[in-house]
């Protein structure tokens, strides 16, 4: 039933449909009615965000996964998003519908800063 | 073997009680354990397997009490599988002192994920010492939801709603603090405005001759700043202390002992009853040390304190498990 549709972004990784929005570039051929959604990871290692900064399309849906043996937090600093407590391996994705600059850190470890641009 | 019976500080430039050469010895003996005594303004220091050859006497004070930190209820990773039991030989440790003390101080990490389950285990093992009473503060893992509410339910009784409070014992002042809550991006510990008004208000009718022993999770001096081992405001408080002859800082969070001397204040940080972390920058990251099992207890700790009244003195004592 669903197609997946790839975007054209170095960042990006085109996946099965889990809500989104219309491409506006798409380069494979899909019909109006079909939604696409993608998706981007961000490693939690060594007591950093990896990448720390990450640029995506609007409608993308990032995952943080913590590789530590420590637990983290995935905060917004402007309060859009806040992660529960990540323990080791667990994860947490947040959709981003509007385009701009997110940074975030760590609640625990504040050190560990990183931003999201949304294009 | 032959040599001096004990080290001495050699040289004080500063007359603060320390000399590079003393500061440098605490810190290669933090593996090992070293014993810092205060007595009449001067520091003076001991290495751990010299114990034996010095005077029981001298070590005795009119109140001693024990500083454990980080047991990290909860966690189970190859650094340490088992924190229930380093933290049970912590207790075993205590209770077999040869002066009892009187009571303990946690500086924090008492859990790993603010579990209620992690809290019960702590207390259940604490229930085994000789010594009745524990004062806390959290360390960051102990509040990680809910704003801490699991934590201040359970240790924050008689405290300021903030979590930070004080009392006395034989003429001695106990100051906990909180610099756990509201951390900042990019920041390191903090105090806050309100907390600080607050100990400004604690210690200002205090003689100066009060001994002041101040106890908080993250160091309240700058270690390494680059992995958040610090306090931003940190400089306010150790401000409203300066009028006191003898202060005495007790952190944990950096899972190591370390010790430094600034004009009448002692720093100190205790080792973890749970697992070791790297010495400042000698590592990606501070995550936890893995170090082959037989090695484990020798870098986990308890630390015993002692004052010595009359004579500005009290004497930081550090004990391996191992």
């Amino acid at each position: 039933m669903r197609k997946s549709v790839f975007i054209a972004s170095v960042m990006v990784t085109a996946v099965m449909g889990l809500g989104g929005i219309q491409p506006k570039h798409n380069g494979i051929i899909a019909s109006a009615q079909e939604k696409t959604a993608s998706t981007a990871e961000v490693k939690i290692d060594n007591f950093s965000f990896g990448p720390a900064a990450i640029t995506i399309q609007v409608g993308t849906t990032v995952t943080w996964i913590n590789r530590d043996d420590i637990p983290h937090t995935v905060v917004s600093t402007e309060k859009v998003f806040k992660s529960k407590v990540l323990d080791t391996d667990e994860k947490f994705s947040y959709t981003f519908t509007k385009p701009g600059e997110y940074p975030y850190f760590c609640s625990i470890h504040p050190k560990m800063t990183g931003k999201v641009v949304v294009q | 073997m032959t040599g001096k019976t004990k080290d001495e500080i050699l040289h004080d430039h500063n007359r603060d009680g320390v000399d590079r050469r003393g500061f440098l010895k605490c810190m290669a003996w933090a593996g090992t354990g070293a014993l810092c005594v205060m007595q009449g303004g001067v520091l003076k220091s001991y290495s751990m397997s010299r114990l034996s050859e010095m005077n029981a006497a001298e070590l005795k004070g009119e109140l001693s009490f024990v500083q454990i930190s980080d047991s990290h209820m909860g966690f189970n990773k190859a650094a340490n599988p088992d924190v229930a039991a380093t933290l049970q030989a912590a207790v075993d440790k205590i209770n077999a002192l040869s002066t009892p003390p009187e009571f303990l101080l946690h500086t924090g990490d008492i859990s790993h994920l603010s579990k209620p389950e992690e809290f019960d285990g702590v207390s259940q093992i604490l229930k085994g010492a000789t010594a009745k009473d524990v004062f806390f503060v959290p360390g960051e893992h102990d509040v990680l939801n809910d704003d801490g509410k699991e934590y201040f339910e359970r240790f924050g009784k008689g405290a300021q709603p903030g979590g930070w409070h004080s009392f006395e014992k034989k003429g001695v002042h106990f100051v906990g603090l909180v610099n756990v809550m509201n951390l900042k991006a990019g920041g390191l510990g903090t105090l806050g405005h309100e907390q600080l008004e607050w100990l400004e208000k604690d210690v200002m009718h205090l003689k100066s001759s009060t001994p002041i022993v101040v106890f908080a999770h993250i160091p309240l001096w700058t270690v390494y700043p680059e992995w958040g081992w610090g306090t931003e405001d940190s400089a306010q408080a150790l401000a409203y202390l300066k009028k006191f002859g003898s202060v005495t800082v007790l952190n944990g969070h950096i899972h190591q002992t370390m010790q430094k001397v600034e004009g009448n204040v002692t720093f100190h940080t205790a080792c973890s009853t749970a697992f070791p972390q790297p010495k400042p920058g000698e590592a990606p990251s501070p995550g936890p040390m893995k170090v082959p099992a037989e090695q484990l207890r020798s870098l986990l700790g308890i630390t015993d304190v002692n004052y010595i009244r009359g004579q500005h003195a009290l004497a930081v004592v550090d004990s391996t498990l191992g």
